[in-house]
């Protein structure tokens, strides 16, 4: 596989998408139904990304508080909630599994 | 001061804190690329040539675990697909624009650049010299993210490897994701997808998560239909 061809169709389709509506406004309209299903992509897709990578630990189910990353996940989500503010849920969500782990995994 | 070097300016300017979140990302995608076995060379051509992070994370796992050429394109399509929405919301303050500023303009229409943006187009409208504050905004998250790119790639191997910095990316899509959900089909579109993504883990090549994307999508705009 050659893997920069990869990134050069996945950059051009990329690409694609961001021009799709600059350069095709005037000539067609977004219809409403297409509009209200991509309000709800980034949600769909946001979610179907987070939630394997809390909820399983390699391979199965796990949801145990011995699960660290759900607990830090879980916390992310409060502080996201409260501050809104990414870079504070980042910091305390990695700063609490760096340290659950260096605690009761060393 | 001119016109447009005033608008280039404070598209610069309102762009910079949407950069606190943006530097540690490229940052870490620069370590995380690296650890994923891509070379130097490609994890900093991704960052240019696909230029969207969350895509380029998924895209580092997807190699690492040997995924076929058309999976890892699948998945960029559909994690991507949002930026269809962004260049409807931007089309209307550009449509006077050359194409060779529109296709500039495209380029850089990242999450954070859109941020910017569509407020600054929400407030003053079209002007004369609207377009060079998005570039002003679009050039300067490139930049940044073509430099913590290069700085995680060049840090990558003296970062423990203990340290779980693949977790940077549930993370960031947390703290995307939680002020979404609030409406109902946001919420069952977030659901749905994420169940999905639980019974879909287990195939190959993360295609759990192109069929949960589509899932929720799906299921939330039935729960639209019913309002």
């Amino acid at each position: 596989m050659n893997i920069l061809l990869v990134f050069i169709v996945g950059g051009l389709l990329t690409f694609a998408m961001r021009f799709s509506f600059i350069y095709l406004l005037g000539r067609i309209a977004l219809p409403d139904s297409v509009s209200r299903m991509l309000r709800l992509v980034p949600a769909a897709v946001l979610s179907a990304i987070v939630a394997p990578e809390l909820l399983l630990h390699s391979g199965s189910f796990d949801l145990s508080p011995g699960n660290t990353r759900l607990l830090a996940g879980l916390l992310a989500v409060l502080v996201a909630w409260w501050t809104k503010n990414t870079l504070v849920t980042i910091l305390v969500g990695f700063g609490f599994l760096l340290a659950a782990q260096l605690l009761f995994y060393p | 001061m001119s016109e447009r070097f005033r608008s280039l300016w404070q598209g610069i300017r309102l762009e910079f804190p949407l950069l606190v979140g943006v530097f540690p990302f490229g940052l870490i995608y620069g370590a995380a690329a690296l650890r994923a076995g891509l070379t130097p060379a490609l994890a900093q051509s991704m960052s240019s040539i696909v230029f969207a992070g969350s895509a380029q994370f998924l895209t580092a796992q997807l190699i690492h675990g040997a995924a076929p050429a058309l999976v890892i394109i699948v998945t960029i399509a559909i994690v991507n697909l949002r930026h269809v929405l962004y260049s409807a919301s931007v089309a209307p303050y550009v449509s006077q624009l050359p194409l060779r500023w529109k296709a500039l303009l495209a380029y850089l229409l990242t999450d954070e650049a859109y941020a910017a943006t569509i407020v600054h187009y929400e407030n003053a409208g079209v002007t004369p010299t609207g377009h060079w504050f998005f570039l002003g905004a679009g050039a300067t998250l490139w930049l940044t993210w073509q430099f913590s790119t290069a700085l995680g790639i060049f840090l990558g191997t003296t970062i423990p490897a203990a340290w779980p910095l693949e977790f940077a990316l549930p993370l960031t899509f947390i703290a995307m994701l939680v002020p979404m959900l609030k409406d109902r089909p946001m919420v069952v579109a977030a659901l749905f997808a994420g169940v999905v993504a639980l019974l879909g883990a287990a195939l190959p090549y993360k295609l759990g998560l192109v069929l949960a994307a589509l899932a929720g999508i799906g299921v939330g705009m039935l729960a639209e239909g019913r309002r």
